[in-house]
């Protein structure tokens, strides 16, 4: 394979051009929007639980931005469906990253990681789940942002 | 000196002075298009700080040694070749500093600090790089003043007839304004702008980081009181700009940054300042680097400023023409007669990210992002744009790669 298609491997650009869980939900239980300052992408997610108050029922997201951030927010919603708020706070990254498949620089991991730190912003926010130290800057952001 | 003087530039031969140009990247040579941020350096501003290390350096200004009145005259050397480089009536009226944004800072605080109060008005425009907007917002914020922002047109120039409706009956004190705008690539008309700003008893502050490389820079004939440029984006190392102000407001300023160097005498009880330019250079000077600011002065002078300013019209209406025929490609900015070496652009459906990153694939190095322009991102109603930018030493082949690159980048996404 070339590096082109490595990079943008077809499942990428599916991804990108259909994405799964996409626009988000009304009435929610949890939101948050994040934005990457070096490229500008924004994620915006919301999430509706079950009837348990726990699990995630359903994910939806809407968000401008690069293949690589837009297609890592929609295999993160077919990731986290199913699974309860505390599990997913939880949720390592590298785990997401398998699902992309492909070698991301450092400047590319932010573009991939962003949905994933917004999901975990919105579940600190509604739920109270701990939040890592490398989102809380995207926490800040969300705050001063509205 | 390698190069010859003329009025056209030979760039396939200028770029044998950059040793950057010599490796590849991915199995090709590098299409560095994205001078904007930071130009690449020739040899003989690379010579020229190695040869200061090995045999001038010392500290400046202190030792009676020859060693260090070798060092001195050579940090003196180059201010003064700034000095003529920019037309200033006086090279006491040039402050080394470590690039614009730290002069625009100095100014802002400086100056700022002292003059600004509540119901005084702080004017930019929406075109502003952060480096011309953030400080401004962040003092006038600090010092109760008001902040304001003035529109643009289209092709990113201050629209004049706005500006007294702007600001209305209120005091205006700063009117801060870019000479040549890091996205659009057009020059404002600076002596009307600084001429507007003086009728309303304002001072004018001009960020010509964007314009030193490009044109030929005149401080009398453009009427500001400030102006900040970078050292990086004109052959010159990273860590060196300048800030050159009307030395009657200087000497009338608080130093900015306090320390060594820059004091006359300290007592315990209170300090006074030392004379221009050293009440602005606290602490060791980059000596190495004003060195090396100098010698890419000189390499500019010999190029000329007059041919690189035309061979940038040239390749930005090549580029503009090769990519404008390219379907859903938008580009955005004045006429390229009416600008540096810029070229941003939008690709429809594939984010500046994507772009970049698959011309990086070929070795085209462009810029991807919001150019530190956010204001005039929200403005274009982008979160983004790619931009190809221009150099001396940038030849036509490359915007054919890049031309050809974009083109990859929509088989690539189908769009």
């Amino acid at each position: 394979m070339s590096d082109l298609e490595q990079l943008y491997r077809e499942v990428i650009l599916d991804h990108y051009k259909n994405p799964h869980g996409h626009g988000l939900l009304d009435p929610s239980d949890a939101h948050a929007e994040g934005q990457n300052p070096l490229c500008g992408d924004e994620v915006s997610i919301s999430v509706r639980f079950g009837s348990d108050g726990e699990t995630i029922e359903a994910v939806g997201f809407e968000g401008r931005g690069c293949a690589i951030s837009q297609a890592a927010t929609s295999m993160l919603t077919d990731l986290v469906k199913g699974r309860t708020a505390s599990d997913v706070a939880q949720l390592e990254k590298e785990e997401l990253l398998e699902e992309i498949g492909i070698p991301l620089t450092p400047a590319r991991l932010k573009c991939a990681l962003l949905g994933f730190g917004v999901l975990k912003v919105a579940l600190h926010r509604s739920k109270g789940t701990p939040l890592p130290d490398e989102w809380q800057g995207l926490a800040a952001d969300f705050e001063f942002g509205g | 000196m390698a190069v010859i003087p003329a009025t056209k530039l030979d760039a396939h031969a200028l770029r044998r002075d950059f040793p950057i140009f010599e490796q590849t990247f991915h199995g090709r040579p590098l299409a560095f298009l994205d001078s904007a941020a930071s130009s690449q350096k020739p040899r003989q501003v690379l010579d020229a700080m190695t040869h200061f290390y090995e045999t001038s350096y010392a500290n400046v200004h202190r030792g009676v040694y020859e060693l260090a009145e070798r060092a001195t005259e050579a940090l003196e050397g180059a201010r003064i070749k700034v000095a003529t480089f920019v037309n200033a009536p006086d090279a006491r009226e040039v402050i080394f500093v470590r690039n614009a944004t730290e002069a625009i800072n100095l100014v802002a605080y400086a100056w700022g600090l002292n003059n600004l109060g509540p119901g005084d008005v702080v004017l930019v425009t929406e075109l502003e790089h952060h480096a011309n907007f953030v400080p401004w917002q962040f003092i006038a914020g600090k010092q109760g003043a008001d902040f304001r922002v003035a529109p643009v047109d289209d092709d990113g120039y201050v629209v004049f007839d706005r500006l007294d409706e702007i600001v209305g009956d209120a005091g205006v004190k700063v009117v801060a304004t870019g000479y040549v705008s890091n996205v659009m690539g057009g020059a404002q008309d600076i002596p009307r702008i600084a001429a507007w700003a003086h009728e309303r008893g304002a001072i004018h502050v001009c960020d010509a980081a964007q314009a030193a490389p490009h044109k030929r820079l005149d401080v009398q004939a453009l009427g500001s009181d400030f102006v900040a440029v970078s050292g990086h984006k004109m052959c010159g190392p990273s860590g060196i700009g300048f800030l050159w102000g009307k030395s009657d407001l200087l000497l009338a300023m608080d130093p900015f940054l306090t320390g060594g160097h820059m004091i006359r005498k300290v007592r315990s009880d209170a300090s006074s300042w030392g004379e221009l330019p050293h009440k602005f250079e606290a602490g060791t000077a980059p000596m190495a680097e004003a060195v090396g600011l100098g010698a890419a002065i000189d390499y500019l002078e010999v190029v000329g400023l007059d041919a690189i300013e035309q061979h940038e019209h040239e390749l930005v209406a090549y580029a503009l023409d090769l990519l404008g025929e390219i379907p859903g490609v938008t580009l955005f900015g004045p006429p390229a007669d009416r600008r540096a070496g810029i070229v941003s652009f939008d690709v429809e459906g594939v984010h500046p990210h994507d772009v970049a990153q698959i011309l990086d694939l070929d070795a085209i190095a462009i810029r991807a992002g919001h150019h530190c322009c956010q204001p005039l991102m929200t403005k274009l109603g982008l979160a983004a744009t790619n931009r190809a930018s221009f150099y001396l030493y940038t030849v036509p082949e490359e915007i054919e790669r890049l031309a050809k690159g974009v083109l990859r980048v929509k088989e690539t996404f189908g769009v």
